[in-house]
């Protein structure tokens, strides 16, 4: 279980680094980037789990008492859960940024801005 | 029963990869942006999988609701951005 979801994690960083590589619409590079972000995330929640036991929420089945043998690290589950947030404002401030490019260019073609070529 | 989850885990990783194939290939953009969300959505069930329900839930909202529609207003505001799509 945790050895599928971390090469599957693994396997859509791969991906998304081959798309944003290799296409040059600008909103596809864009794209390629949320696939990445999702396998970090899934990367870093396969690393955190511990075989046998459960998700950390207190509740009947999980006593206090027992919590700290029973439960698994919340600590990455925490980091990702911000990770994905951030996910969200580096998506956004890219779309931004690809629309005031069209809007000066009137194209999402990267190979015809040539402003910064030597 | 114990076998499960090994099982449904394996299946939903084939769907992730497969649906990120299909955004990565496809040639048309909003396809791709869909199956973008895809990737999203059965990543989500993966999380639930690996018991961490509070990042399945973020995960299902901001990663591919959020996100989706958030890539569906710019391409609305750049008219498509299909007659340089090579």
């Amino acid at each position: 279980m945790i050895l599928v979801a971390m090469a599957a994690g693994f396997l859509l960083i791969l991906m998304g680094l081959y798309g944003a590589l290799t296409n040059r619409n600008i909103l596809r590079m864009i794209v390629a980037f949320t696939i990445a972000s999702t396998g970090v995330n899934l990367v870093l929640v396969s690393v955190g789990y511990i075989a046998g036991r459960t998700a950390p929420i207190l509740d009947a089945a999980v006593p206090v008492a027992k919590a700290a043998e029973r439960i698994i690290d919340p600590v990455p589950q925490a980091l990702v859960l911000t990770a994905i947030v951030i996910g969200l404002g580096i998506t956004a401030l890219m779309l931004a940024y690809a629309f005031k490019l069209y809007e000066t260019k009137r194209t999402l073609d990267i190979s015809k801005f040539t402003e910064l070529k030597g | 029963m114990s076998a499960f989850l090994p099982v449904m885990s394996v299946v939903v990783a084939l769907a992730t990869i497969g649906a990120a194939f299909v955004a990565i290939r496809v040639d048309s953009l909003p396809v791709a942006i869909l199956s973008a969300g895809a990737v999203s959505l059965f990543a989500s069930v993966l999380f639930l999988i690996l018991a961490a329900p509070d990042v399945a839930m973020t995960e299902a909202a901001i990663g591919s609701g959020l996100t989706t529609f958030l890539f569906f207003f710019v391409l609305g505001r750049v008219g498509g951005g299909e007659q340089d799509n090579d």
